[in-house]
C-alpha cells in the first residue's frame, strides 16, 4: 500500500509522484496520486476505464501543466511547462489514441520532430530511412520506410510509433494501451525490446487492460480505482483475481473471459448476410461466410490477416474485386456507407477516431447514425439528447452529460460511444471490429451482455477481432483467417483457446 | 489540453481560449469601429452604415456559399470567376443595345434567368463531379474552375461591355424599398437561409460532422461524397446569385471585374473565425467578418490614407485571422 516506500539504499528514484491531483472544470480525474518508477523496472498500471491512468501519466509527460502536488525527476522536483519540457528530461509517451501522422512516411514518423542533419543542415534522408529501418526491424518489421504511414494498418502503425519513443534515448518511457493492435507474436518482440531497455536502466511504465500481459512483463504494478492509487505491489505477489479485486473494489467478478467455449451453431437459422468467395484483390482472398439471425459469428486471426478488410467490404468501404455480398439472398452492390446503413448495416470500427467526432458532444456523436429517424429534415437536439441519455445509463458510460465532449472521455468510454451509435434502431447484420479494445474487465462485460442481447432480439451479427478471449466469450461459431483466406471454421462443440491460436 | 489548463482562474481563461475563434472577430469589429468613429466625422453616420452593407452585400452572398464549402473542410477559388462568368450569361441572354457589339441570344427575362442559373448550377455540378467523383482536391480543381470560368466570360463578352439584364435583376440591383436597397435584402435572406439550414437542419449538421472528421462520418453512414458535392453546387449558386445582382448593380458586366470578391469572400469567412479545417464556425461568424471587412474598407476611405497603403494594411488584417484561425484551431486540437 505504500507507494512512497523507496529502494532503501537512499538512491532516489527515477521518478516520484506525490499528492497528484488534477480535475477539469472542477471534476476530480485524479486524487492524491502517489507513484514511484524506479530505474531499471518495469511498472504495469491498471484500472478501470476512467480510472485515471492515462490522465496521471500525461502530467508526468507535460501533457497537462495544471495539477496540484509534486512530481520529482531523480529526487529533483519539477514542473514541466509543456511536452517538449518533459521530453527534454528525458520523459517519453505514447499516447493510448495514435498520433501517428498518416501523410508523413515511416522514416518520418519514427524521427518524427528530432530529424537527424546533414553537416549541411539540410535533412539527412539516407541517414533517416536507413535508421528507420533498423529501428523498426528491432520490433520485427519489414516494411519500407519510405511508405506513406496512412496506407499501413493500425497494428504496424502502433509499432512505428512505438519505436519513435523507445528509440529516442527517453530514460523514462510511458506505454499507455501499446498492445492493443498488436499480435501475439508482435506483443512477444515488444517485450523482448522492453527488457533489452529495462536492462539499460531505463524505467518503462505499462498501461493495459490484458491483465495477463502485465503480470508477464510488469516488476510492479500499481492499481488505480477513481481515480486513486489503491495499491503499488511487486508483480510477484499479485495474481490476476487480486488485481481485479482492487480495480473494482470487490470480490472478483463472476464470468471470467472464455479460455474455452462451447459453440452453438444452428443451420436452421436464416442467413442474413452472406460474403460468397470474396477478394478485396490484395489480401483477402475467396472468403465465404454466412451470417445468421440471431447468431454472432466470430471472425479471429492476427492482426493483418484480413479482418480489417473484410468488415470493410462488408459495410461498402472498400470495394469488392472478386465475389459477392448477399444481404437477405440479394447481391449487394454498395455505391456508399450511406447505402449499407440504408440496408440496415452497421459497423463499429477497429479504431476509435474513425468513428468518432472528438471535439463534438457526446450527444451529437451518437444521434448521428439516426437523425433521419428523428426528423427528416430537422433537428431535434432535445430528442438527441433524450436518445443519448438511455444509452449512457444502459452502456454505463462515465461521463459528466449529454453535452461532454468526446474528447474529454477515457478511452473505453469512448469506445462505448462508438457502440451506442448503432443500438437505437437495431440494425439487421452488426460488424464490429475489435468491440471490446481498451475496455476493463467490467466494461467488456458491459459490451459482451449488450452484444448478446442483440443478438438474443435476433441481430446477425459479426465479430471480428485478434482477441482469442472476445471471440471464445462472444461467439456461436468461429471462422479463422490467415493471411486472408479462411484457415479453419468451427461451427459446433467445445473449442479451446489453443485451438484458435495454433489455426491462426 | 490548454483549453482545459484554466484550473484555479475559475476556467474563464478556458471559456476565453475556447471561444478564442469567435471573440477575437468580434473584437476586432469593435476596435475598428471606435477606431474609425474617433478618426473621423463622417464615419459614423446612418447613411454611412447603409453604405457599408450595401457595399458588403454582394460579397455577403458569395460568402454564404463559401462558408458552406469551407465548414466541409474544402475550398472554393472559383467564386469569384463564377460570378463573373454567370453575370455575363445574364448579358449574352437578354438583348444588348444596338452599340454594344457581342454575340447573345436574347430571350423573355425569366427564361433568360432561369438559364443563367443553370449556368451556375452546371459550374457547380462541374466542380463537384471533379473533387468527388475523380477525387481531385478541391484546391487544384476550382483552380480550374477559375480558368474555365473565366474563359467562359472572355468568350462571351470578347473584350466589350453589355449594359442590359431582365428587369427583375435591374430591380435587384440598382433599387431600394423603404430606403434600404434590394441587395442588402437579398444578401440577409441568404445569410438568415444560411444560418437555418446549417443549424437546423440535418444537412446542415452532416455538413459540420463532415468538416469535423471525414472518415468518422463516413463510418456513420453519412454520404459524404453527397454532402462535399452539393456544397459546392450551394457555392456556385450563390456565386451566381452574387453575379447576376452585381452586373446590375454595377450597370454594367465585363471581364474581371469581379477580381476582388475571391479574396473578400474568403477573408470574410476566415477572419469571421469559420476554422479553414472545416466543422467549426458558421454564418455568424461570416456576418462578423463581412463587417469587419466593410468596416475596414470604408473606415479607410473615410479617413484619407494612401489607397496603396490600404492594400498593405488589408493584407496584414487577413495575416492576423489566419494566425488566429490556425492558432485556434491548435488549441482545440491539443484538447
Ligand atoms: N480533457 C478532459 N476533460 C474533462 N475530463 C477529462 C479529460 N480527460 C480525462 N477526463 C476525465 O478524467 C477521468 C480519467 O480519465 P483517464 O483518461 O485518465 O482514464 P483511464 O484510466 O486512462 O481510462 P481508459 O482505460 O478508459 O483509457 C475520466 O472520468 C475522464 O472523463
Ligand atoms: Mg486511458
Amino acid at each position: 500500500m505504500n507507494a512512497q516506500a523507496k529502494g532503501g539504499g537512499g538512491v532516489p528514484p527515477l521518478l516520484e509522484l506525490s499528492g497528484v491531483s488534477k480535475s477539469f472544470g472542477g471534476v476530480a480525474a485524479i486524487t492524491e496520486v502517489d507513484f514511484v518508477l524506479s530505474a531499471g523496472e518495469i511498472h504495469g498500471l491498471v484500472g478501470e476505464n476512467g480510472a485515471g491512468k492515462s490522465t496521471s501519466m500525461k502530467v508526468i509527460a507535460g501533457v497537462h501543466t495544471d495539477y496540484e502536488g509534486e512530481m520529482r525527476v531523480g529526487g529533483k522536483t519539477v514542473r514541466f511547462r509543456s511536452a517538449r519540457d518533459a521530453l527534454d528530461a528525458g520523459i517519453g509517451m505514447v499516447h493510448q489514441e495514435l498520433s501517428t501522422v498518416p501523410d508523413l512516411s515511416v522514416a518520418e514518423n519514427v524521427f518524427l520532430g528530432k530529424q537527424p542533419l546533414t553537416r549541411l543542415g539540410t535533412i539527412d534522408w539516407r541517414r533517416i530511412n536507413r535508421e528507420a529501418k533498423r529501428l523498426i526491424a528491432s520490433l520485427g518489421l519489414d516494411i519500407d520506410p519510405t511508405m506513406t504511414m496512412g496506407a499501413l494498418p493500425v497494428g504496424i502503425q502502433q509499432l512505428v510509433e512505438l519505436s519513435r519513443v523507445l528509440f529516442s534515448g527517453a530514460r523514462i518511457i510511458i506505454l499507455d494501451e501499446p498492445t492493443s493492435a498488436l499480435s501475439p507474436p508482435e506483443v512477444k518482440r515488444l517485450f523482448d525490446v522492453l527488457r533489452k531497455i529495462r536492462a539499460e536502466g531505463c524505467g518503462i511504465v505499462f498501461i493495459s487492460h490484458f491483465l495477463d500481459d502485465v503480470l508477464e512483463i510488469s516488476d510492479s504494478v500499481t492499481v488505480f480505482r477513481n481515480g486513486r492509487t489503491v495499491t503499488s505491489e511487486p508483480a510477484a505477489n499479485l495474481s490476476k483475481d487480486a488485481m481485479i479485486s482492487s480495480m473494482i473494489g470487490r470480490g472478483s467478478i463472476g464470468m471470467h473471459m472464455g479460455e474455452s467455449a462451447e459453440l452453438a451453431g444452428d443451420d436452421s437459422r436464416p442467413v442474413v448476410m452472406e460474403a460468397d468467395a470474396v477478394g478485396d484483390g490484395k489480401l483477402l482472398r475467396d472468403v465465404s461466410l454466412k451470417l445468421r439471425a440471431g447468431e454472432i459469428t466470430g471472425v479471429y486471426g492476427f492482426m493483418g490477416c484480413g479482418q480489417i478488410e473484410l468488415a470493410r467490404a462488408a459495410f461498402g468501404k472498400i470495394p469488392l474485386q472478386a465475389g459477392r455480398i448477399l444481404l437477405e439472398g440479394q447481391a449487394l452492390s454498395f455505391h456508399s456507407t450511406a447505402d449499407a446503413k440504408r440496408r440496415g448495416i452497421a459497423f463499429v470500427p477497429e479504431n476509435r477516431s474513425m468513428m468518432l467526432f472528438r471535439n463534438e458532444p457526446i450527444y451529437k456523436n451518437i444521434s448521428i447514425a439516426i437523425l433521419e429517424r428523428i426528423h427528416r429534415v430537422l433537428l431535434k437536439p432535445d430528442a438527441e439528447r433524450a436518445i443519448a441519455q438511455t444509452h449512457i445509463d444502459d452502456l454505463q458510460i462515465k461521463t459528466q452529460g449529454t453535452d461532454m465532449e468526446l474528447g474529454a472521455l477515457s478511452g473505453g468510454n469512448q469506445q462505448k460511444v462508438a457502440l451506442a451509435k448503432w443500438l437505437t434502431d437495431l440494425p439487421k447484420v452488426l460488424i464490429l471490429s475489435e468491440p471490446t479494445r481498451g475496455m476493463d474487465v467490467g466494461a467488456k462485460e458491459d459490451v459482451i451482455r449488450i452484444i448478446k442481447k442483440l443478438r438474443d432480439l435476433g441481430v446477425a451479427i459479426l465479430v471480428l477481432s485478434s482477441e482469442p478471449e472476445t471471440i471464445l466469450t462472444l461467439a456461436d461459431r468461429i471462422t479463422v483467417l490467415r493471411k486472408g483466406v479462411v484457415a479453419r471454421e468451427f461451427n459446433s462443440g467445445r473449442i479451446y483457446k489453443a485451438d484458435l491460436l495454433s489455426a491462426a | 489540453m490548454q483549453d482545459e489548463e484554466a484550473g484555479k482562474a475559475g476556467g474563464l481563461k478556458a471559456v476565453l481560449t475556447g471561444q478564442l475563434r469567435n471573440i477575437a472577430p468580434v473584437f476586432t469589429l469593435l476596435v475598428l469601429l471606435i477606431f474609425f468613429s474617433a478618426a473621423s466625422p463622417s464615419f459614423l453616420t446612418a447613411d454611412n452604415f447603409m453604405n457599408i452593407l450595401s457595399q458588403v452585400s454582394i460579397t455577403a452572398i458569395i460568402a454564404v456559399g463559401l462558408t458552406f464549402v469551407i465548414l466541409t473542410a474544402e475550398i472554393d477559388l472559383s467564386v469569384a470567376a463564377i460570378a463573373n462568368a454567370v453575370g455575363i450569361s445574364l448579358a449574352y441572354f437578354t438583348l444588348q443595345p444596338e452599340y454594344v457589339n457581342i454575340a447573345n441570344l436574347p430571350l423573355p427575362g425569366v427564361i433568360a434567368i432561369v438559364l443563367t442559373l443553370a449556368t451556375a448550377v452546371a459550374f457547380g455540378m462541374v466542380t463537384a463531379f471533379g473533387v468527388t467523383y475523380i477525387g481531385i482536391p478541391s484546391f487544384i480543381m476550382t483552380l480550374a474552375m477559375m480558368q474555365i470560368a473565366n474563359g467562359v466570360s472572355a468568350l462571351l463578352v470578347r473584350g466589350q461591355i453589355a449594359y442590359n439584364y431582365p428587369d427583375l435583376i435591374t430591380t435587384l440591383g440598382t433599387e431600394s424599398v423603404f430606403g434600404v436597397r434590394w441587395t442588402i435584402i437579398v444578401a440577409v435572406l441568404f445569410l438568415a437561409g444560411g444560418h437555418f439550414v446549417l443549424k437546423y437542419t440535418r444537412y446542415g449538421r452532416y455538413i459540420y460532422m463532415t468538416g469535423g472528421n471525414r472518415e468518422a462520418a463516413e463510418y456513420s453512414g453519412v454520404n459524404v461524397k453527397l454532402i462535399i458535392g452539393s456544397v459546392l453546387v450551394i457555392g456556385a449558386v450563390c456565386s451566381g446569385i452574387a453575379g447576376m445582382l452585381a452586373v446590375a448593380y454595377f450597370g454594367s458586366a465585363q471581364q474581371n471585374q469581379f477580381d476582388t470578391y475571391l479574396l473578400d469572400a474568403i477573408a470574410a469567412v476566415v477572419v469571421g473565425g469559420t476554422s479553414l479545417f472545416g466543422g467549426r464556425g458558421g454564418i455568424g461568424n461570416t456576418i462578423v467578418g463581412l463587417l469587419v471587412l466593410g468596416v475596414l474598407n470604408n473606415g479607410l476611405d473615410h479617413i484619407q490614407i494612401d489607397s496603396f497603403l490600404k492594400i498593405l494594411i488589408r493584407g496584414l488584417i487577413l495575416l492576423s485571422a489566419l494566425v488566429i484561425n490556425v492558432y485556434a484551431q491548435r488549441l482545440r486540437e491539443k484538447s
